[in-house]
């Protein structure tokens, strides 16, 4: 019976199905099941399966998209009862991320999103053309651990330089990873300007935000 | 004599285009296209068409559409530097020019990508400026050594400095226009002779799907009114900023260009502008925007189609690929893009010597390109019977011993008739094994270098040299910039 729910959850997550996975997440809750069980026993397993799938060419970005908005979707039922019970399970880190300001691209954005939130990552996704100020508002409103800056303009990139000086200037800038990314910006720009990391894609993120994590190690 | 056939590729069906240009002027009215630019609303407004500002929604009338693409000239004249010699964008001219706006350069001899500097753009502007087949030169690369607040009218200072063609270029930034139609004007001699005889072509890239940003609505109206002619760069990625399908993306591509279009003629009814593109099949898999895929030059083919029927001149983004090297993947790519791009008839086509989906440009690969355009060009040139009589009067006396070698009718016509390539292997094997057995990318660095020992920059009269460095002086001054790099040479 509760095996049937797991992979029926799982399943949710794979076929890319949000509004079934939202509703698996309910009525486990309603149900009484703790919301760290349906995760690590029913979602967590789908989206791994994803990314075998991923891994073996079988689905392409826009399954995983699907995949990922299925599993931001029981998330977003089961996070609130995740925190009220104080979980050892907070998932992989908290992430603040958005487009910066002058720049209203965001397609890249909402891939590397999706993919961090796919992963396990709770991603505050702050849109395109973000002020900057704004994401270290929201970064420490709500107790992030990484910001993510993404700029397509070879103009806009150097938002995310200013974004480092002001992190510094509030004396910030050892509380946040900088994680930066978006086609005119390279490794050695992230270098150049003091972020912690950068990567060329969404799956590169995914990669990038974990070793960050756990060299910072959180 | 009878005339020969300019072959011709076309990709849709009347009917096709119908239903797509019937469509695109639904959406234009139905949900209408983003402006951020208060001014261009302002414009739409006053043109008696619904726009709300909060939404920055506009709706766009077909009577207003119609009218606008009414009064888009069919053709422009580009004239080069010296304000001599002149280039039609238009009919089925076909103008090549190097890719633009890169932020890499492909070093040969490490095969590694890296950061270009002065330098290098001088060596990009040299060295287009020497390639018999790119008519057009553009501003390629940004430099990593002058700071981006002023990295776009510094790209088109070294261009108009080393080069003599006409640019393809671009603002980074709103106030990036006044230096920039400054130089041109300089180089001119004043706005009206500048008006009279464009020198540059700006690039105006809307937001897809169905925006256009503050920067690009106000380098339409600005160039409308300085008589600049700006090329529309509408560029859905297939499944990602627009619809999967090709039919459907070009609607989107349709609706966008024609916004654009619509707004530079309310700034300045008459207005050049070039229906253009660099629309890309978007890779599912790597969530990249491959230019060589053979969907992107379907669209690009197909957009271009769609311009010509509208009346106007055309541009795409072809003849240049995705590979990283100059390899066989970088050739295969190159030369179906120029080869169908020139088939199709369009007028602007850029993007030799453009590597890593337009992020990076290779010297070596431009000299390789030239070499493609001539190919391209050869063969839109088509097959002409050159005399009345084709042949029958050659084999009279004809005998064991004929052969045409000796004729004098080879001497006259060999040359016209057949290229002689200078990068593209043609050597005996065992010369082309004692030559060191090259490949292409080794004998293009060696024309490179010899291309840049053997031609001295081409460099303005002296007083536009200080007038441009005077407005190039004073931008970077304006935007904190004490110091500029110096210039090679």
């Amino acid at each position: 019976m509760m095996i049937d729910l797991f992979s029926a959850m799982a399943k949710s997550v794979i076929d890319g199905d949000p509004n079934t996975a939202a509703d698996l997440a309910r009525s486990a809750l309603a149900d009484g099941l703790a919301a760290a069980e349906a995760i690590e026993k029913g979602f967590i397993p789908g989206i791994r399966e994803v990314g075998t799938l991923w891994e073996s060419g079988e689905y392409f970005l826009p399954e995983l998209i699907a995949s990922a908005e299925a599993m931001k979707a029981a998330m977003a039922v089961l996070r609130p009862a995740l925190e009220k019970s104080d979980s050892a399970s907070k998932g992989a880190g908290k992430i603040v991320i958005g487009t910066v300001e002058g720049d209203i691209h965001d397609i890249g954005k909402n891939l590397v999103s999706a993919m961090l939130t796919a992963n396990g990552f709770e991603v505050i996704d702050l849109g395109a053309n973000v002020k900057l100020i704004d994401f270290i508002e929201a970064a420490k409103a709500s107790g992030a651990d990484i910001i993510c800056l993404s700029a397509l303009l070879t103009t806009t990139m150097l938002g995310q330089r200013r974004l480092v000086d002001l992190l510094v200037e509030h004396g910030l800038r050892n509380r946040f990873i900088v994680l930066v990314g978006g086609a005119p910006t390279s490794r050695e720009w992230a270098e150049e300007i003091g972020a912690d990391g950068y990567a060329e894609n969404a799956n590169g993120a995914v990669r990038e935000a974990f070793a960050l994590m756990s060299k910072a190690g959180k | 004599m009878i005339s020969g056939l300019r072959p011709k590729l076309e990709l849709l069906s009347p009917a096709l285009m119908d239903q797509i240009l019937e469509e695109a002027f639904l959406i234009l009215e139905r949900n209408g296209v983003f402006f951020e630019n208060a001014e261009a609303r302002t414009l739409f407004r006053e043109a008696g068409q619904n726009v709300d500002n909060d939404t920055q929604r506009v709706r766009l009338s077909r009577g207003l559409v119609e009218r606008s693409l009414a009064t888009t000239p069919a053709s422009i004249n580009m004239y080069d530097r010296s304000g001599e010699k002149s280039y039609r964008v238009g009919g089925d001219e076909v103008h090549f020019d190097p890719g633009s706006s890169g932020t890499r350069i492909l070093e040969h001899t490490t095969r590694r990508e890296r950061r270009p500097e002065t330098a290098d753009l001088v060596k990009i502007a040299r060295l287009t400026d020497v390639l018999a087949h790119l008519d057009f030169q553009s501003t390629s690369l940004v430099s990593a050594d002058v700071p981006g607040e002023i990295a776009d009218d510094y790209r088109l200072y070294l261009a108009l400095l080393f080069g003599a063609k006409p640019v393809v270029t671009g603002t980074f930034r709103t106030a990036g226009f006044r230096p920039m139609c400054e130089m041109l004007c300089a180089v001119r001699g004043g706005a009206a002779a500048l008006k009279a005889k464009p020198l540059a072509i700006f690039d105006a890239c809307p937001s897809p799907p169905l925006r256009w940003s503050l920067l690009t609505s106000q380098s339409l109206i600005d160039c409308a009114r300085a008589g600049i002619p700006s090329e529309l760069i509408s560029m859905g990625m297939t499944g990602a900023t627009s619809p999967a399908t090709i039919a459907g993306t070009l609607v989107q591509h349709i609706v966008e260009n024609l916004a654009g279009l619509t707004l530079a003629q309310l700034a300045s009814p008459g207005a050049p502008v070039i229906f253009g593109g660099s629309p890309s099949s978007f890779d599912m898999r790597q969530g990249t925007t491959p230019m060589g895929a053979m969907e992107t030059m379907m669209i690009d083919c197909a957009y271009a189609q769609l311009g010509k029927r509208l009346g106007l001149p055309t541009h795409a983004y072809m003849a240049l690929s995705d590979a990283k090297t100059n390899d066989a993947q970088a050739g295969f790519e190159t030369g179906i893009g120029a080869v169908l791009a020139a088939l199709v008839g369009i007028n602007v086509v850029s993007g030799p010597g453009m590597l890593d989906y337009e992020s990076t440009i290779s010297l070596e690969k431009m000299v390789i390109d030239d070499e493609v355009c001539a190919l391209a060009y050869r063969l839109i040139d088509g097959i002409v019977p050159r005399e009345e009589i084709l042949a029958a009067h050659l084999f009279e006396g004809f005998g064991p011993e004929t052969n045409f070698l000796s004729m004098p009718h080879t001497r006259k016509w060999y040359r016209a008739e057949h290229l002689v390539p200078i990068v593209a292997d043609r050597d005996p094997y065992d010369t082309w094994e004692s030559r060191g057995a090259a490949s292409i990318a080794d004998r293009a660095a060696g024309r490179v270098k010899d291309l840049l020992d053997k031609n001295p920059p081409n460099l303005p009269k002296s007083d536009i040299v200080s007038d441009l460095r005077r407005i190039m002086e004073a931008d970077a001054r304006e935007n904190g910039v004490s110091f500029l790099p110096s210039l090679p040479g």
